[in-house]
């Protein structure tokens, strides 16, 4: 026998027997985190992957990333705001609405990217073993790329068009993009469990993503929605339910961070509290999905 | 020296890194796929629409390190699910799978490749879901290119690689992630003939540095060639364990028990009644005296008497003999259809038939005899494979298998 193969078998012998499919419980969370962490260069590769390879042959390239975008703020900003009307409560209606619409990106490209990432990846769960978390995670890590490269040029415009955008609210954006980040993660990383068993659940995530959108106010105001349920003298409950959706808080954060034309009638009170608690909450929904994926994981290879 | 056995658990020297304790798969085969599909199949008929097939079925053995594991089948006897659940890909219905040390699999090449992405970016995200660092890809990069011969194409987009330059790379990449145990699922077979080559040296060196490796192959030659040790798989069960060559000729038994039993089962389709017409009992090699011999030189005469039983009365039959390598290819066969002769119809009894090849030319080494008997129609009634043993005295002038004499001169 070598000497090579003699060190070998000796390091061999001195390592612990580990078993293929993992503990289960609260350990299972914390042997989930520490497969994710010890595969961080490969999600970082695979994010890198994601964004190179997405825009790959294209002239434009990167570019893509601001067009969509702008595109959409032109076309809320023209036929909703203007032709609608909705921009008359509401000065500096482009940073408004461009605002909102960065925020609800990271949401969408996040939840939509995440879900589909397990069948996407599929050649990859197939054949090799890595902690199946990196995908919806990676998905989420391009996301927040292109996030990052619209939130710089929402704040160039707030210095072209609007006003700048230097104030104590600002750290608002940072709750904000939390809760997005943990809401989209966490059910991201659910349904991208789910659309293996069932390619449904990818249709019904678009579905679910256009609700979303309406229901946050992105292209009209919080006060706006507040006058409506007055006016229909509908429970004051319900516009607590409106509010607290986590999305609509982010939003909200959002517009207190960079749109400056907002006083304090456009936002509900106790924000701050609002997004601790939703904060709180997505946390520990974000532990409920992945522990619901790593039940539903054990299957993927066969599934797909 | 590598340790071949199973068995020789005391010796300490040689760890376990695989030990499978009673693993049993079931897949659940659904028919409906959507949403609208579950909802309409919902409880009882739903039930009804699943369909249950299990693919490994209380498989237990362990595996030592620095050992070479072929693991046979035919196809849908469960070696890939027994590989992918070893690999942790799959989870195990019950039991357990136990490993240590790094592996390394090579389920399908390239996979993890991304095509738009270039050669080099590619190696990086392939290494990293192998388990290496950025750093430690940079250390073996020079050595991975080199191994690949991919060149300077390395910087183009895989999309626009050559099947053979993408198998090249993702081989170089998997063998140079320094693993503790390679699993290798079928994929040797791709890559031209110097590549192949290049790859069973480099298991070779695997097996010297006490890497440990299992194989899923097809090919009896290549398990012949690599393994120590054969598993063979027969509907998800452990058929046998044991050296390679024992469980090539396992392995064959199986494969031409199933071939009968499509044979029979398209026979009992037609309504003929199959009967257990003949058997053979021996294959014999004997030398023109009729002694039997297990040494054969270049330029003998020698016989193979096969001895066939047959309860009861046959009509006119064929009989042939073939002779096998250890690595399984053919060397030399006949028959009496190639002889253009016939045996003629007997009443019940034994019968022997002898095969006579006189001046043999086989150059050194092993060769098994194998031998068929059938009926007018050369429908099988039995196969005798590896049924009897010679060897030739190597001759150190020649390689390959057949026997001439050379020599060489100038002008």
């Amino acid at each position: 026998m070598s000497d090579a193969a003699v060190r070998r078998f000796e390091r061999l012998a001195t390592e612990p027997m580990i078993a293929t499919g993992g503990p289960v419980g609260l350990r299972g969370t914390w042997g989930s985190l520490r497969a994710v962490l010890a595969h961080r260069e490969l999600l970082g590769l695979l994010v890198r992957r994601d964004i190179k390879a997405r825009y790959k042959d294209s002239v434009l390239g990167m570019l893509w990333t601001l067009i969509n975008p702008i595109i959409q703020l032109l076309i809320y900003y023209l036929v909703m705001g203007q032709i609608l009307g909705a921009a008359k409560g509401l000065d500096e209606f482009a940073i408004y609405v461009f605002s909102g619409l960065t925020i609800y990106g990271l949401f969408s490209e996040t939840l939509s990217g995440s879900t589909a990432s397990i069948v996407a990846n599929a050649g990859l769960v197939k054949k090799v073993y890595v902690p199946r978390e990196v995908f919806p995670l990676a998905s989420s890590g391009s996301a927040l790329f292109t996030f990052s490269v619209q939130l710089l040029v929402l704040l160039v415009a707030c210095f072209v068009v609007g006003s700048p955008p230097i104030t104590p609210n600002l750290v608002y954006a940072i709750p904000s993009i939390l809760l997005v980040v943990v809401y989209a993660g966490a059910l991201g990383i659910l349904f991208a469990g789910l659309n293996v068993y069932l390619r449904d659940v990818q249709y019904l995530t678009g579905i679910l993503l256009m609700i979303a959108m309406w229901a946050s106010p992105i292209v009209y105001g919080w006060n706006m929605v507040q006058d409506v349920f007055q006016r229909y003298s509908l429970p004051a409950w319900l516009l607590e339910v409106y509010t607290n959706n986590p999305l609509t808080l982010a939003v909200l954060g959002f517009h207190r961070a960079f749109w400056m034309s907002g006083g304090p009638q456009d936002y509900p009170a106790g924000m701050a509290v609002r997004m601790a608690v939703a904060l709180a909450i997505g946390l520990v929904l974000f532990w409920i999905c992945q522990r619901a994926f790593a039940r539903l994981q054990g299957n993927f290879a066969q599934e797909l | 020296m590598i340790d071949t056995a199973f068995a020789t658990s005391g010796d300490g020297t040689s760890p376990d890194v695989v030990v499978i304790d009673s693993v049993s798969k079931r897949f659940t085969l659904r028919k409906d796929n959507s949403l609208k599909e579950r909802v309409v199949t919902l409880g009882r008929r739903g039930r009804s629409h699943a369909e249950r097939f299990d693919a490994l079925t209380d498989v237990t053995f362990s595996i030592k390190a620095g050992s070479t594991i072929g693991l046979m089948g035919t196809n849908g006897s469960g070696k890939s699910t027994l590989l992918k659940v070893i690999g942790g890909i799959i989870d195990p219905t019950s039991g357990s799978v136990q490993r240590r040390g790094r592996m390394a699999a090579l389920l399908e090449l390239g996979a993890g490749f991304h095509p738009d992405l270039s050669g080099r970016d590619n190696v990086y995200l392939n290494a990293a879901i192998l388990g290496l660092t950025k750093e430690q890809t940079d250390a073996e990069f020079d050595a991975i290119l080199a191994f690949s011969e991919i060149g300077d194409f390395i910087d183009t987009q895989v999309k626009f690689y050559s099947s053979g330059m993408y198998v090249r790379l993702a081989f170089a990449v998997a063998v140079h992630t320094d693993p503790d145990l390679l699993l290798v699922d079928e994929v040797l077979a791709v890559g031209d003939e110097a590549f192949q080559r290049k790859c069973m040296d480099k298991i070779h060196e695997f097996q010297r540095e006490g890497r440990t490796i299992i194989l899923v192959s097809h090919s009896a030659a290549q398990v012949m060639e690599i393994c120590d040790e054969g598993v063979v798989l027969k509907n998800g069960e452990v058929a046998f364990i044991g050296s390679a060559a024992e469980a090539t000729r396992v392995h064959r038994e199986i494969l031409e028990g199933k071939r009968k039993m499509v044979a029979e089962a398209a026979a009992v389709e037609a309504e003929k009644p199959v009967v257990q017409n003949a058997t053979i009992r021996s294959v014999e090699v004997t030398d023109g005296n009729g002694g039997v011999t297990e040494e054969v030189e270049p330029g003998d005469d020698i016989e193979i008497v096969i001895m066939v039983d047959h309860p009861h009365a046959i009509d006119m039959w064929n009989s042939s003999i073939s002779i096998d390598t250890p690595t399984g290819q053919q060397v030399f066969g006949t028959g009496t259809k190639r002889l253009d002769t016939i045996h003629p119809a007997m009443g019940s009894g034994s019968t022997t038939i002898r095969y006579r090849i006189s001046h043999v030319g086989f150059a050194g080494g092993q060769y098994f005899v194998n031998a068929e008997i059938s009926d007018e129609n050369r429908s099988a009634w039995d196969v005798k494979w590896q049924g009897a043993m010679f060897s030739v005295p190597i001759e150190f002038r020649q390689t390959g298998t057949v026997y001439s004499n050379a020599d060489v001169a100038i002008g």
